[in-house]
C-alpha cells in the first residue's frame, strides 16, 4: 500500500524538541525496563522512593514545608476506576497538615468546560501534557510550578521537557502515560492462526481473514468525537512521519495538500473493515465489541482495558488477562512504526491558587513514586511517569505499553493534545465524524478545515 | 380558572394615581417595583444589549475589559463565510424543529384537545396521561428516550423492527444507532454553500422525543382556549348548517386567538432555544442548533470567543424578536398608557 | 387501533346510559390508542429498571424478566451520588421560588392597582425578557458573573456558585411570574383598595392583607409551575456551575452517563428518580399545574 510521500519539511520549533523527545522516550524505556539510565537524568533521586513524598522532603521543596489546610483538586477522572484510583492516591498522601477536597466532574464535560473552568479553578487540576498544558500557560491561566520540580528527581529530563511551557517553566507534573496501540485478543489470534501485521498489506490481508471468519475486524467508536483522532494521527505519522504530523497540528501545513489527503485515501480502504456507525458508538461499548470477540482489533490507548471491571464481572479478568496490543502497522516504509502515540497525563496548579504551599506540597507528592504506584496499583491500565515507581507490579501490558514506547523514535501526545484546542475541538472533532459518515466528501470536508484552521490559529 | 380574565380590562382612571399617595406610601411603592425591576434589567436586558455590542467586538473573556477589540463585522463575516456549514447546518435544523412542532406535536395537541373537549368519559386520565411528559426535563426526556427507545443494543425501536423482521426503514440490516447516524436522511444543495442542507437522521429521531414533550403542553392550552369559547358561537354555526370541521376552522378557531398568539410564540420560543437534549446526548454531528453554538464558543475546550459567541447569539435574537414584539403588540394593544 | 377499540368501546356507552355510537368509539380507540403510545417511553424505562443490562441486551427488551432487581436504583442513587444533588436542587429552588414570587407579586402590584406612567413600560420590559432565549443572555452574564465578587464563596466570584444561579431563576422567571400576576390582580374589583385606602391603609397593608390573600390561587399556580422549571434547569446549571458536586440533580445527569458507561439500564433508573420529583408534584398538584400555563395565557 504506498502514497505520495513526500520528505519531510526540515524540523521546526514545534512544542518541545526532537531531542526532548527522544529522552522523553529514553526516560520511558528507562521506567519500562528498570534501566539505570535514567538515574543520571535525575538530580535529586532519593533512594527509597516509595516511603517519602515530596512534601516531607523540606530541602527539596521547600513551598512545602509550610503546608497545611485545605487544598481543593479539580479532577475529570469520573470513571469508577480512575475514581477509585485518584482516591487512594490521595489517601497515601503522608502530610497530615494538608487535607485534599476532591471536586470531580464527568470526564468529557470537564474537558468541554476546561475554558470557563481555568477562569475559576481548584488549586491542583488535572490535565495533560503538550500545547493544551501550552497553550494555557502561555495564556497565564496556569501556575508556575518551576519550584516543585526541584523536588521532583524521580521524573527524567524528558518528562521535564513535556511539562514546560514555552517560556522555560514548568507548569505541569505527570503521573501517567499510555500508548495508543492495536488491541487484540490473544485467543482469538492464536485460535484462528492469525499473525502480527507489521506493514499495511499485511494488515489488510488480516481484516480480510477477519471478515471471512465472520469476524468485524475493526473496532470504530467516535462517541464525543475524539476517538477516532487517534486513526487519524496514526496513518498520517505512518504515512507522512513525525514532522509533518507536528507541523501539521501547528497550523504550519495546510491540509488540503496531497499528503493529508493521502492519509484519507489510506483510511478509506480500511473503513469497509470498521464496525458501522462509529459516529454514535462510545469507545467503553467498542471495547464491549472486542471483549465478546465480536471484532477482532481496536486501536485505542491502553485505558481500554479499565472497561472490564473483574468486581462487577466475573468474565472480566479472563478478558484483560487476554488482551494483547501491537503497535500500529508501517505504511510509508520510510517512517516504518518510528512513531507511538502516548499521551501524558497529569496535574497543573491554578495561576492563584488560595492555598499555594499546599497545592504545591501536593504536587510535589504527585509526582513520586509513592503516588503514582498507590494510583496504578487500583487502575493497572497505564506506566507510571516516575522512574522510581516498581516495575514489580507491572502487568504484562504495562510492560509491553513501556517496551513500546522505548522502542518509537517520536512521541506525539494525541491529536486534541497536539493542537490548538479550539481547532481541535470545533473543526476536527466534526471533519472526521463527517468523514466517517460519507467519505466522498472529504475534498470539501478538508476545504472547511483549512479555512477555518486559518481563522482560528490568527486568532 | 382564568378565562374571564379578559373582559376584565382595566378601565382608566379607576386606578389610583401614584401622585396621590403619602410619601412613605410612595417610598414604598418605589422599593416594591425598584428591587425586581433592577435585578430583571441587570441580568437580562443588560446582558441582551451587551451581546449585540459584543458581536462586533473580539476579546477571549479572560483579559480585562480595557482589551475588547472592536472588528466591525468580522465575527459575521466568520460565522457565514468559514463556520458557514455548522451555522447554516444549524439554521437548517432549527427550522425544521420550528416546523415539526407547527405540523407534528402542534396540530396533534389541537387535536387531542378538541377530542377531549367533547365532554367524554375519563378525560382527566387522558389529559393526565397526554400531558406528564411536559414536566420533564428536556434533558431527562433525551437520556430516556437514548437508553430505552433508541439504544442500538436493546432499544425498543431496535427491536420492534427485528420482531416485525423488517429494518428497511434507514435501509439498513444491522440495529440502527439511532442518536449517532448522523447521515442526511435527504439532502438538497444551495448555490452559495459548499456542503448540502438536509435533516440527520439522528436529528428526525430526537424530534420525536420533543414532539412526545411538546403535545402535551400544546392539548392543555386549547383545552383552556376551547371552555373559553362562548357556546352560543358554536350554536350558531350548527343552525347555519356548518358541519364539525367547518364550525372548528370558521368559529371556534378564530375565537381562540390568544391561545393561537401564546401557543405559536411559546412555540417559536422553545424551538429556538432548544439545547438539554442535544447537550445531554454529548452533541453528536448532526443535531447542531444555534443554541448550541453559542455555547460552544463560551464552553468548548478553547472556548473564550466572546465575539463570535455573542454573533451566534445575535443570529438566535433576530430569529426571535419579531416573534416577541409581535406577541407584546397583541397583548398590549388594548392597554392604556 | 381495531383491537383497542373493540375491547374498550362496550364500557364507554353503558356508563354514559346512551347507546353506542360508533363515532364515540372510533374516539376512544384513537384516545386509547395514543394515550398507550404516550406511556411507552415511561413504561419501558420502568420495566428495564429493574431488570440488569447484561439480561436485556442480551433478550432484548421484549423478553420476560429473569431477575427483578432494585440493584440499578441503588447502584444509579449511590455512584450519582443522588441524595446530594437533590439537596442542591433543594437549596436553589426553595429560596428562588419565594424570592420570585414575592418580587413579582410587588411589581404585579405595582403596575395593576396604581396608574403611574411607566406601567405599559414596564410589563413590556418583563414579559419581553421573558421570551428572549437564554443562550442570547448567556455570553455576557458570564462575564458579569466572573466579574461579580462574592468573597465567601470558593471561587470568588458569581460563577460556580449556588447564589449565581439562584439569581438568574430570579431575575429571570420575575418576567414570567410579573405578567402573569399583573393579569390576575386586574381581575380584582379595584373598590376593595379604595375602600382600604379611605380605612386609611397603608400600601403595603394594601398589598400584604388584601390583595396578597386573594392571589393564592394564582401564586399556588405559578409556584408549581415555577418548581417545575427551576428543577428541571440544566441550562443555566451546566453553563455557570463547574464543580461537579455543586451540581443541581438534573444537570448532574452528564455525570451519570459518564460514570454508567453503557449500562443503559442503570442510566435509565438514575433519570427516572431525577423525574421522580417532578411527577410526583405534577400527580399531586395537576390542577395547580395546568391553571399556572393558562393563566399566563389567557389574557388577550
Amino acid at each position: 500500500m504506498s502514497n505520495n510521500y513526500q520528505p519531510s519539511p526540515s524540523p521546526s520549533e514545534v512544542g518541545f524538541s526532537l531531542i526532548s523527545r527522544r529522552q522523553a522516550l529514553l526516560g520511558a524505556a528507562g521506567v519500562a525496563g528498570g534501566a539505570a539510565l535514567l538515574a543520571a537524568c535525575g538530580s535529586d533521586a532519593k533512594e527509597d522512593g516509595a516511603a517519602a513524598p515530596g512534601a516531607t522532603d523540606g530541602a527539596a521543596a521547600p513551598a512545602a514545608s509550610a503546608a497545611k489546610g485545605e487544598v481543593t483538586f479539580g479532577s475529570n477522572y469520573s470513571d469508577e476506576k480512575p475514581k477509585a484510583a485518584l482516591a487512594a492516591t490521595m489517601a497515601a498522601f503522608t502530610n497530615k497538615d494538608v487535607t485534599v477536597k476532591v471536586n470531580t466532574v464527568d470526564h468529557n464535560s470537564y474537558q468541554e468546560n476546561i475554558t470557563t473552568y481555568l477562569q475559576n479553578p481548584d488549586d491542583v487540576m488535572c490535565w495533560f501534557a503538550g500545547y493544551r498544558m501550552r497553550f494555557f500557560a502561555a495564556k497565564g491561566l496556569v501556575g508556575d510550578i518551576s519550584d516543585v520540580w526541584g523536588s521532583l528527581g524521580e521524573l527524567s529530563g524528558g518528562f521535564k521537557t513535556a511539562s514546560t511551557g514555552d517560556d522555560g517553566k514548568q507548569y505541569f507534573v505527570p503521573l501517567y502515560y499510555y500508548p495508543w496501540a492495536v488491541h487484540y485478543r490473544k485467543s482469538v489470534f492464536a485460535e484462528k492462526g492469525y499473525a502480527i501485521p507489521k506493514t499495511w498489506d499485511e494488515f489488510l490481508a488480516l481484516c480480510e481473514k477477519m471478515t471471512a471468519d465472520g469476524i468485524t475486524p475493526l473496532v470504530a467508536a467516535n462517541d464525543g468525537k475524539w476517538p477516532q483522532m487517534g486513526m487519524f494521527d496514526m496513518i498520517n505519522l505512518r504515512t507522512n512521519g513525525y514532522q509533518f504530523h507536528v507541523d501539521l497540528m501547528a497550523g504550519k501545513k495546510e491540509w488540503t495538500s496531497p499528503e493529508v489527503a493521502q492519509v484519507f485515501t489510506n483510511w478509506e480502504t480500511i473503513l469497509g473493515h470498521q464496525q458501522e456507525g462509529a459516529n454514535g458508538r462510545t469507545w467503553q461499548d467498542g471495547a464491549n465489541a472486542l471483549g465478546a470477540k465480536e471484532a477482532g482489533m481496536y486501536l485505542l490507548g491502553t485505558f481500554v482495558a479499565s472497561n472490564f471491571d473483574p468486581a462487577a464481572d466475573p468474565k472480566a479478568q479472563e478478558i484483560i488477562d487476554d488482551l494483547d496490543f501491537f503497535p500500529f502497522p508501517s505504511i510509508n516504509p520510510e517512517h516504518g512504526q518510528d512513531a507511538v502515540e502516548a499521551p501524558i497525563d497529569g496535574f497543573m496548579m491554578a495561576a492563584k491558587p488560595k492555598n499555594a504551599d499546599a497545592a504545591k506540597a501536593l504536587l510535589a507528592y504527585l509526582g513520586t513514586a509513592a503516588a503514582q504506584e498507590a494510583y496504578l496499583a487500583v487502575d493497572p491500565s497505564s506506566v507510571a511517569a516516575s522512574s522510581k515507581a516498581s516495575t514489580a507490579g507491572y502487568n504484562a501490558l504495562q510492560k509491553k505499553s513501556a517496551e513500546l514506547v522505548g522502542s518509537a523514535k517520536y512521541i506525539a501526545q494525541f491529536l486534541d493534545r497536539d493542537t490548538n484546542p479550539e481547532f481541535a475541538s470545533k473543526v476536527m472533532g466534526d471533519a472526521i465524524a463527517n468523514f466517517l459518515d460519507d467519505p466522498s466528501k472529504i475534498a470539501e470536508i478538508l476545504k472547511g478545515v483549512e479555512e477555518q484552521k486559518k481563522i482560528i490559529f490568527a486568532g | 380558572m382564568s378565562t374571564d380574565v379578559t373582559k376584565a380590562a382595566p378601565q382608566v382612571g379607576r386606578r389610583r394615581r401614584f401622585s396621590q399617595l403619602s410619601k412613605r406610601d410612595k417610598i414604598v411603592l418605589f422599593s416594591m417595583v425598584a428591587v425586581p425591576t433592577f435585578l430583571h434589567i441587570v441580568f437580562v436586558w443588560i446582558p441582551t444589549l451587551s451581546t449585540i455590542v459584543l458581536s462586533f467586538t473580539k476579546w477571549d473573556g479572560l483579559s480585562p475589559v480595557s482589551s475588547i477589540k472592536v472588528v466591525g463585522l468580522r465575527n459575521y463575516w466568520e460565522i457565514f463565510t468559514v463556520f458557514e456549514a455548522k451555522l447554516f447546518a444549524a439554521l437548517f435544523n432549527n427550522v425544521v424543529l420550528l416546523g415539526f412542532l407547527f405540523l407534528g406535536p402542534s396540530l396533534l395537541g389541537v387535536l387531542l384537545a378538541y377530542l377531549l373537549d367533547k365532554n367524554i368519559r375519563g378525560t382527566r386520565i387522558y389529559q393526565g396521561i397526554y400531558y406528564f411528559p411536559v414536566v420533564l426535563s428536556l434533558a431527562v426526556v433525551g437520556i430516556i428516550w437514548k437508553s430505552v427507545m433508541f439504544s442500538e443494543r436493546q432499544g425498543l425501536l431496535n427491536h420492534t423492527w427485528s420482531i416485525l423482521g423488517d429494518r428497511t426503514v434507514f435501509g439498513q440490516t444491522e440495529p440502527i444507532d439511532f442518536v449517532g447516524d448522523q447521515g442526511k436522511a435527504f439532502s438538497f444543495n444551495i448555490p452559495f454553500l459548499d456542503s448540502a442542507l438536509g435533516p440527520s437522521k439522528n436529528f428526525l429521531v430526537i424530534l420525536l422525543a420533543i414532539a412526545w414533550r411538546h403535545a402535551g403542553y400544546v392539548m392543555v392550552m386549547y383545552l383552556a382556549g376551547l371552555k373559553s369559547v362562548d357556546p352560543a358561537l358554536r350554536e350558531a354555526a350548527a343552525i347555519d348548517g356548518c358541519n364539525e370541521w367547518q364550525a372548528f376552522r370558521n368559529v371556534v378557531f378564530p375565537a381562540m386567538k390568544p391561545i393561537n398568539v401564546i401557543v405559536l410564540v411559546i412555540t417559536v420560543i422553545e424551538a429556538l432555544r432548544t439545547f438539554d437534549i442535544v447537550a445531554a446526548l454529548n452533541a453528536p454531528v448532526g443535531m447542531e442548533l444555534i443554541s448550541l453554538q453559542v455555547t460552544e464558543n463560551i464552553l468548548g475546550e478553547g472556548g473564550g470567543q466572546v465575539g463570535r459567541g455573542s454573533a451566534y447569539g445575535v443570529v438566535l435574537l433576530i430569529m426571535c424578536i419579531g416573534f416577541i414584539i409581535w406577541y407584546l403588540a397583541n397583548h398590549y394593544r388594548e392597554e392604556q398608557l | 387501533m381495531t383491537a383497542a377499540t373493540a375491547t374498550w368501546a362496550p364500557d364507554d356507552p353503558r356508563a354514559n346510559k346512551q347507546r353506542v355510537k360508533p363515532a364515540r368509539v372510533l374516539l376512544h380507540g384513537f384516545l386509547i390508542l395514543t394515550s398507550l403510545i404516550w406511556l411507552v417511553p415511561l413504561v419501558s424505562a420502568l420495566y428495564v429498571s429493574f431488570r440488569p443490562y447484561g439480561e436485556t441486551s442480551r433478550k432484548g427488551i421484549f423478553s420476560a424478566p429473569d431477575t427483578l432487581t432494585l440493584s440499578n436504583y441503588t447502584g444509579a442513587f449511590k455512584q450519582g451520588r443522588m441524595a446530594h444533588h437533590y439537596l442542591v436542587t433543594l437549596m436553589i429552588v426553595i429560596p428562588s421560588l419565594v424570592l420570585i414570587l414575592f418580587l413579582s407579586s410587588f411589581v404585579a402590584f405595582a403596575v395593576s392597582r396604581f396608574t403611574w406612567r411607566f406601567n405599559i413600560a414596564l410589563l413590556l420590559v418583563f414579559t419581553a425578557g421573558n421570551l428572549l432565549p437564554q443562550q442570547v443572555i448567556i455570553q455576557p452574564l458570564f462575564q458579569m458573573y466572573k466579574r461579580i465578587p462574592l468573597p465567601w464563596s470558593d471561587s470568588g466570584n458569581l460563577l460556580d456558585t449556588l447564589i449565581g444561579v439562584g439569581l438568574i431563576h430570579i431575575s429571570f422567571q420575575i418576567g414570567f411570574c410579573t405578567f402573569v400576576l399583573s393579569n390576575y390582580m386586574k381581575t380584582i374589583p379595584k373598590e376593595l383598595n379604595e375602600a382600604a385606602m379611605v380605612d386609611g391603609a397603608s400600601v403595603w397593608r394594601q398589598y400584604a392583607q388584601i390583595i396578597l390573600p386573594l392571589c393564592r390561587p394564582a401564586i399556588a399556580a405559578l409556584a408549581t409551575l415555577e418548581f417545575t422549571w427551576i428543577y428541571n434547569d440544566f441550562f443555566w446549571a451546566v453553563v455557570l456551575i463547574k464543580s461537579g458536586d455543586k451540581r443541581p440533580i438534573t444537570s448532574s445527569i452528564s455525570n451519570l452517563t459518564g460514570q454508567f458507561f453503557s449500562d443503559d439500564n442503570l442510566v435509565a433508573s438514575g433519570s427516572l428518580l431525577i423525574a421522580l420529583p417532578t411527577l410526583v408534584v405534577y400527580l399531586i398538584l395537576q390542577k395547580q399545574f395546568i391553571s399556572g400555563l393558562t393563566l399566563g395565557a389567557s389574557k388577550g
